[in-house]
């Protein structure tokens, strides 16, 4: 459009790096996340996940001195390592709390009574002395270590399959997953013949339920939750799986019935007329014809009710129980945000884990999901 | 049971029962009650066609009916009355409404819903018009689009608990771990900030979640009707020397007000329905209550059906005039 008046706007570059800007600001939260959930606990409470790229140089809790003594010539020597994690490297070092950073690698300290110290950076350390340290205490040190950055996968390990982490992660994505598959399949069917109806059938009243259908589509879902809680009781379905499965089918009926007729009326009339007049049932031109033609539809609502049951956290708490073998996704995170909300490395891996199937549906079906928001709001 | 065989089964029924029933009364009406042959025949064909559209309706209104419109009036009722000992409900008249309006909690939720019912529309819509707009000239426009959309997918606590650690504080001597402290630090402040617990401004950081997941909504539906916007009317105005803003308020915006509209008024209808991201981040303490999670606490904490419901029929109250407004259009289209 720019190029019409002959000249490229001069406000390319101002619009690449907005739109940049703006990308990456909603992109760092979520990788932030990403990242935090494959960094150890102590990473993560220590220093921004932004920094985890960048070697860490922390200041390390002191530690005394232990090993064997041997004599070497006249003197008594210890020697040993700092650490047990050998990629940690030693950038400054010291002997005692004021003054921790008091010594380079390699530099040698002098103790007094003739003992010194000296530590490499590698960890290494050798303490020398006159006379025998035995019986006495060795001396601290006060190490500046610079650790590498480093990655684990074992935060999912145990939120998978550990069961020790509380309430198990895997045992709550495979209730999620129970409750979003048949809550999405069932409306599907259900609908599509009601939508059929009202795209393509004469009947008096169709104007009228179709505006019902608009109507519903807004009624808040917090209405529904007592009564529905006490017809399922007085029925006997009571809490379970088979109530949030009527109740996701209840809820999103409007928007199905909605976007499929939305999606049937703009179908070709002739097809329809033409497999009337040649003696096709109402019903076979349903299976026949309308079902496959409307296939677009089915999938951009599949997706929306899909997304919607496997995210949802109040038809979940309130019609399934919150007891922790019948936790869904959403429910375990609320309740891990309250009792280990200082537990990054959990927290972190569990919302991932939750997040997961979201997202690969979402980028694998986009095209569906964009088309169904458009022929839901656009009309 | 294991549940998840249990699934596998109410899908094979549930699915097979649908295309039983529908399969099953269509057969009737057609072999049985009217078939098209015979004496009667065009009789019965007409006859059988008036009750088919029934048969085809019945399952999806039955449910619609039982999970929707019942639970509207059954909750109207329920807010006029009051569980006595016994299960009994006693009616009370407004009393529930009186004790809800007499709560300083009611009335911060609803302070609380005007603030998100303003903030977030407003913020999602221009934030969608402007990555709209600005995606729409560049080549990897289709990719921002795509990135800035991504939220969507996310649920409410998946997307609470990611922002739970950028407003996480630290004591000053630590290392911030939350990006909003480190970046606030970073610019000169002096001392870390429990950012949702200041009153007002939790509030706003909460609104920021929901504008992150629905800027997506909103810039995928300005995207198309701003590409739907007739080439001519710009072609038009770039002649006669418009400057791009002057193209984009005056001739651009207009043409997509209705599209406007209709974004704005589905992002209101979330907002009030807004409840995950307030339970999950704060649960309405510091004085971060809305409606939604109100209703939720009244009812289900409380066990106060009564009040519950009465407050669940102002949320009601609030969807009404997009509701009207909904039907109208929607008739208005039928036409």
């Amino acid at each position: 459009m720019d190029n019409i008046a002959g000249k490229r706007s001069s406000l390319t570059w101002a619009v690449h790096i907005s739109v940049l800007f703006l990308v990456l600001l909603w992109l760092l939260p979520t990788f932030g996340l990403l990242v935090s959930s494959f960094r150890t606990g102590d990473q993560i409470s220590t220093s921004g996940w932004w920094r985890s790229m960048t070697t860490q140089e922390t200041q390390l809790s002191p530690i005394r001195i232990a090993g064997e003594e041997r004599a070497e010539g006249d003197l008594f020597v210890i020697d040993g390592n700092l650490f047990a994690n050998a990629a940690t490297t030693v950038s400054a070092w010291g002997t005692s709390s004021r003054e921790p950073e008091a010594y380079a690698p390699g530099e040698v300290a002098d103790l007094g009574d003739g003992q010194s110290l000296t530590v490499t950076g590698d960890g290494d350390f050798k303490l020398s002395s006159p006379a025998t340290t035995e019986g006495t205490r060795l001396p601290r040190v006060f190490a500046t270590a610079a650790t590498p950055p480093e990655f684990t996968l074992k935060n999912y390990d145990t939120v998978l399959f550990n069961a020790s982490a509380g309430q198990s992660i895997g045992k709550a994505f495979l209730n999620t997953m129970t409750v979003a598959i048949p809550a999405t399949l069932i409306p599907i069917l259900v609908a599509a013949f009601a939508a059929y109806a009202l795209a393509w059938m004469e009947f008096p009243g169709r104007a009228l339920l179709v505006a019902t259908v608009v109507g519903l589509l807004v009624v808040p879902l917090q209405l529904a939750l007592i009564p529905l809680l006490q017809l399922h009781n007085a029925i006997g379905i009571g809490k379970g799986y088979l109530g949030i499965w009527l109740a996701h089918t209840g809820f999103g009926l409007p928007l199905a019935i909605y976007l499929l007729r939305n999606y049937m009326v703009g179908l070709p009339r002739d097809i329809i007329e033409n497999a009337r007049v040649d003696g096709a049932t109402e019903f076979q031109i349903f299976i026949k014809i309308i079902l496959p033609l409307s296939f677009p539809a089915l999938a951009s609502f599949s997706i929306f009710q899909f997304l919607w049951t496997w995210n949802d956290l109040l038809v979940a708490l309130v019609f399934l129980g919150t007891g922790d073998d019948q936790l869904v996704l959403t429910g375990s995170l609320v309740n891990l945000l309250g009792s280990r909300g200082g537990d990054w490395e959990i927290l972190a891996t569990s919302a991932f884990v939750s997040i997961a199937v979201p997202l690969l549906v979402f980028f694998a079906m986009q095209k569906y999901l964009v088309r169904g928001l458009l022929a839901g709001s656009v009309k | 049971m294991n549940p998840a065989f249990q699934a596998l089964i109410t899908i094979v029924i549930g699915v097979g029962g649908c295309v039983g029933y529908f399969y099953a009364s269509n057969l009737f009406l057609d072999k049985v009650l009217y078939p098209p042959s015979g004496p009667n025949a065009g009789r019965n064909i007409n006859r059988a066609n008036i009750i088919r559209p029934w048969l085809f309706l019945f399952p999806a209104m039955l449910a619609l009916g039982v999970y929707l419109a019942y639970p509207v009036v059954a909750t109207a009722w329920l807010s006029f009355h009051q569980q006595r000992a016994g299960g009994v409900e006693e009616f009370v008249g407004l009393a529930n409404y009186q004790q809800m309006i007499s709560e300083s909690k009611f009335w911060e939720s609803m302070r609380n819903n005007m603030l998100w019912l303003i903030v977030v529309p407003a913020l999602s819509t221009m934030f969608g018009l402007l990555v709209a707009t600005l995606t729409d000239r560049i080549w990897w426009g289709s990719i921002a689009k795509s990135l800035i959309f991504m939220p969507m997918a996310i649920s409410f606590v998946g997307a609470s608990v990611i922002w739970k650690l950028i407003y996480d504080a630290r004591p000053i001597e630590q290392d911030q771990i939350g990006m909003l402290n480190a970046l606030y630090l970073w610019f000169g402040g002096t001392e870390p900030q429990t950012w949702l617990t200041i009153p007002l401004w939790n509030s706003l950081f909460l609104m920021i979640v929901l504008v992150w997941i629905q800027a997506g909504f909103a810039m995928v539906i300005l995207s198309a009707a701003l590409r739907s916007i007739p080439e001519e009317t710009i072609e038009a105005a770039i002649i006669d020397g418009a400057n791009p803003f002057q193209i984009f308020f005056k001739i651009k915006v207009p043409q997509i007000m209705g599209t406007i509209v209709v974004v704005w008024t589905t992002i209101t209808i979330v907002v009030l329905k807004v409840f995950d991201i307030v339970l999950a981040m704060t649960n309405g303490q510091w004085e971060t209550q809305v409606l939604a999670n109100y209703m939720f606490d009244k009812l289900f904490r409380a066990n106060d059906w009564g009040v519950g419901s009465a407050s669940a029929m102002v949320i009601m109250l609030l969807v009404m005039p997009i509701l009207v407004w909904n039907v109208y259009n929607a008739r208005k289209e039928m036409r």
